[in-house]
């Protein structure tokens, strides 16, 4: 149920601060999709979407740091 | 797909089991919160590749499961009155009331359509003004503000044929009722990621100061699981109590500040029952006396006290973590998603279901299967 998907935000439209939405594709999928909780948002960036609401801009820096945590285990692994 | 694939890695999870293994040195019972991330973890077989000493409690997280059955009865009674439309999210249709489902009603020629969002519903009730339009709106923190704007959009067009049924529910005081069980075995938490999107993590750190345990929030892929494993069990291991944001791609610490400015103004907290698990204080969310307009319980009548369902069904300690599914003697044989005899066999997120579809064939076999 709190299923939510990432997207890639193709489009903006309206001005509406609640009304404002977005053409988002998952993978080619595309669906409009309410921006009214990521005002950030502007095309190219990837939403997390549930039941037709963007609820977080996904951080691009962040979205790295599984990768690099796992880098610092090793490292520590190594180490010890 | 982009942050999808990525987090499937094989070499990476590998990398996490290695060193979850190396870190681990006593046996540890770890409650993942959200069904969807239940849904993951045996789908993809997670808990199978941990050391045998970690164990994961799958907990109350999914919606649909802990909808009282009350709520299903009522719900039933509104979609079978004359000329009401009825709109619910998919997989509330199956889930069993009293003496049928919604999917009955739906199929005694009642007009229940499946939304994809409740935004549909308002489109709905603007579409057709002279019939009752009533939207079942269960879920978590993470699907209310979606609910909240629909309440908004509604006073906003005058749809004044749309109300809804609340049935909504609250993470932290499930997680303090789990907690305060007598015989809890859970000691440490991967909480929900999609809920902490929408409400930051400020209040899950006096739970985990005040009960002594680790709370990781976690994402929903397989390396995010696994991370949020490592987390947590290196927390346990240090003797620390500390929440930490594993899936901080999508969390900030507190949260969607906009989301949950319109979640407040639309709903506030009240006592919700859970199925399985009894009535928790401050766990649900109901229409503020502003909005009561919107109520649909106020226009059809309140939900009736509900017996609750067949003896054998073992959901509420599933739900609790303190049984698994494969314990319920009427689990794939009295009870499939088919014909479910309680909650957690209906959804997909919920433990039973998932076991149904992922765990019956034992781990050789499996393999091949996918
Ligand atoms: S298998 Fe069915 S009857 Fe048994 S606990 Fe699960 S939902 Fe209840």
């Amino acid at each position: 149920m709190c299923l939510a998907v990432p997207g890639k935000i193709l489009s903006v439209e309206g001005d509406d601060p609640l009304g404002r939405t977005g053409r988002v594709s998952f993978g080619g999928m595309i669906k409009v999709v309410n921006l009214a909780y990521v005002p950030e948002a502007k095309v190219g960036d990837y939403v997390i979407v549930h039941v037709g609401f963007a609820i977080s801009t996904v951080d691009e820096r962040a979205a790295r740091q599984v990768f690099e945590y796992l880098q610092q285990m090793d490292g520590l692994a190594d180490l010890g | 797909m982009r942050y999808i694939d990525e987090y499937r890695d094989a070499a990476a999870v590998r990398s996490y089991v290695k060193a979850i293994n190396r870190i681990t040195r006593q046996p540890w019972a770890v409650m993942e919160v959200c069904g969807g991330q239940t849904h993951a973890i045996v789908k993809y077989g997670i808990d199978e590749l941990l050391p045998k000493t970690i164990t994961l409690w799958h907990g109350p997280g999914c919606p649909v499961c802990v909808t009282p059955v009350e709520m299903i009865d009522k719900a039933i009674e509104i979609a079978a009155c004359p000329d009401v439309i009825f709109c619910s999210f998919g997989d509330m249709l199956r889930v069993p009331g009293t003496l049928r489902d919604l999917l009955a009603v739906k199929a005694g020629g009642h007009d229940i359509r499946m939304v994809y969002s409740p935004l549909d519903a308002i489109q709905i009730a603007a579409d057709y003004p002279k019939k009752p339009v009533v939207f079942f709106a269960v879920g978590f923190e993470t699907t209310a503000p979606a609910n909240a704007m629909a309440i908004v959009q509604a006073r906003r067009r005058k749809l004044s044929n749309f109300s809804m049924l609340v049935s909504h529910v609250r993470v932290p005081p499930a997680m303090e009722a789990i907690l305060d069980a007598p015989n809890r075995r859970v000691q440490g938490f991967l909480a929900a990621g999609h809920v902490c999107t929408v409400m930051g993590y400020t209040e899950y750190e006096p739970i985990a100061h005040k009960y002594r345990v680790p709370i990781v929030v976690t994402g929903f892929e397989p390396l995010d699981i696994l991370q949020g494993v490592y987390m947590c069990v290196r927390q346990l291991e240090a003797g620390q109590a500390s929440v930490q944001n594993q899936y901080s791609r999508s969390v900030r610490r507190e949260g969607n500040t906009r989301a949950q400015w319109l979640m407040q103004e639309v709903f506030e907290t009240a006592p919700q029952q859970w199925r399985g698990m009894g009535t928790i204080s401050q766990s649900g969310l109901k229409l503020r006396a502003d909005y009561a307009e919107f109520d649909a319980e106020r226009r059809f009548g309140k939900a009736r006290p509900a017996a609750e369902e067949s003896t054998e069904c073992l959901s509420g300690a599933i739900l609790q973590g303190s049984k698994k599914p494969a314990e319920c003697p009427a689990f794939g044989t009295r009870c499939t998603p088919e014909r479910p005899l309680g909650a957690t066999m209906v959804s997909a997120e919920g433990a039973c279901a998932a076991y149904y579809r992922y765990r019956r064939l034992p781990a050789e076999l499996r393999v091949k299967e996918n």
